[in-house]
């Protein structure tokens, strides 16, 4: 099966929070629905080419935030009680950072950061 | 029965006239990724020599997948695919001579996973070694140790001297070969990306010794750069953990090993301002390894 993650040489984040954020989309957008079986750590690793260990940790964190439920020796899936929205809330969040970060490193003040998003709401 | 461990090295050590290998401990288990790093003359092709069996250490132990090397060695090569890069191919032969020399070597030859493999190198069986660009024959001498489907892959930097699309087409099959559970790599490579990419575990080689070796993850997670504002000038904290200190006016960089939440706390506690702690690229990791490594060996 091809599960097509692509996986980004720019992106800061270590290579296993990418994994998450992937599989947190499919999720987000509905194409992986609860109780969908993921594929296994092996099946992945060797897929998209990355060491498995890392893998395993992104599935170990996901599993720790409650997004999947692992079985020891079955396998994982994708948690029944989903929260959609918590996803979306993290993804918000996420950007957020990266904006006041950004804004930081520019030596934009607060309240012109908030001006600016203001425009996008 | 527990499943031996992929390699298993116990104390070896090796006295070449103008090279020593010291302790060397190195192991990891069947179904993983095991990278070397190091640079020239580390003594990485020395290990990976010792471990397949062409180099025999003056003290310590080598076993290979629950063989003891030298004296299992038979066993033991059976096993193993070996690739380095002054192996020699016959010149004026083709890949197919060496693919039916191979083959009536070892049993265990896959003649369908080896078309794929040509087809998935873009080589063609006909074609003699002589007019073979470098990559090519990288390729041809992987094909020849895959196609034999051993348990354990031994590759002295593959991706050497290969263009971005070739070193893909190598890394992907290394993975391929990954999906049997049993298969394990070790590998060396100066490309710490490949290195970072597909590793499991990460050796770190310099003079002779090894400086780290643990699982990827923690390996990249124990490093990372402080960076701190000292308005006050105040004396930097005495931590063993910090391996390098770059300083600007004010304005310092630190990067430590083996970091925890109590260091933040360390650097505020004596008065100097964290701006930004930031995660290391095994490169960065390299570099300041084997800069912290001289200073210690100076």
């Amino acid at each position: 099966m091809d599960y097509n993650f692509v996986l980004s040489q720019t992106d800061k984040r270590p290579m296993y929070q990418q994994i998450m954020e992937q599989i947190k989309q499919r999720i987000a957008v509905g194409d992986w629905p609860p109780n969908t079986l993921l594929p296994s750590i092996r099946e992945l690793a060797t897929e998209i080419k990355v060491s498995i260990i890392t893998v395993k940790r992104a599935y170990r964190e996901l599993e720790r935030d409650g997004v999947i439920t692992t079985q020891q020796g079955k396998g994982s899936w994708v948690s029944q009680s989903q929260d959609l929205n918590k996803l979306q809330d993290e993804k918000l969040k996420q950007h957020l950072e990266q904006a006041g970060k950004l804004a930081k490193s520019l030596g934009i003040p607060e309240d012109e950061l908030l001006d600016m998003i203001k425009k996008y709401t | 029965m527990n499943t031996p461990l992929a390699v298993e090295c116990k104390g070896i050590t090796k006295q070449y006239p103008h090279f020593q290998m010291k302790i060397v401990d190195l192991s990891f288990e069947q179904g993983t990724v095991m990278g070397l790093v190091g640079p020239n003359g580390a003594g990485k092709s020395t290990i990976l020599r010792m471990i397949v069996g062409l180099v025999v250490p003056d003290s310590g132990s080598v076993s290979v997948l629950g063989y003891f090397m030298p004296g299992e060695q038979i066993a033991a090569k059976r096993n193993i695919g070996f690739v380095s890069e002054d192996m020699r191919l016959y010149e004026s032969e083709t890949i197919a001579f060496h693919m039916d020399f191979i083959k009536s070597i070892f049993d265990s030859w896959d003649d369908e996973y080896a078309k794929t493999l040509l087809r998935r190198f873009d080589l063609t069986k006909e074609q003699k070694i002589k007019g073979m660009s470098h990559g090519q024959r990288v390729k041809a001498t992987l094909l020849l140790a895959l196609a034999r489907r051993p348990k354990l892959l031994v590759f002295d930097e593959p991706t050497t001297g290969l263009d971005p699309a070739a070193r893909k087409e190598v890394l992907d099959e290394m993975m391929n070969a990954m999906q049997d559970e049993t298969r394990s790599i070790l590998f060396s490579s100066h490309n710490t990306l490949d290195v970072e990419q597909i590793s499991d575990y990460i050796t770190f080689i310099y003079d002779g010794q090894i400086i780290e070796s643990r699982d990827k993850e923690e390996f990249l997670d124990g490093w990372r750069r402080l960076r701190l504002t000292n308005m006050q000038n105040h004396q930097l904290p005495d931590l063993t953990n910090i391996r390098e200190v770059q300083q600007s006016g004010k304005l310092y960089s630190v990067t430590v090993n083996n970091y925890n939440d109590s260091i933040r706390q360390q650097f505020t506690k004596s008065g100097l301002f964290v701006d930004t702690i930031e995660r290391l690229t095994l490169e960065e990791i390299f570099l300041s390894n084997v800069k912290y490594a001289k200073q210690e060996t100076a």
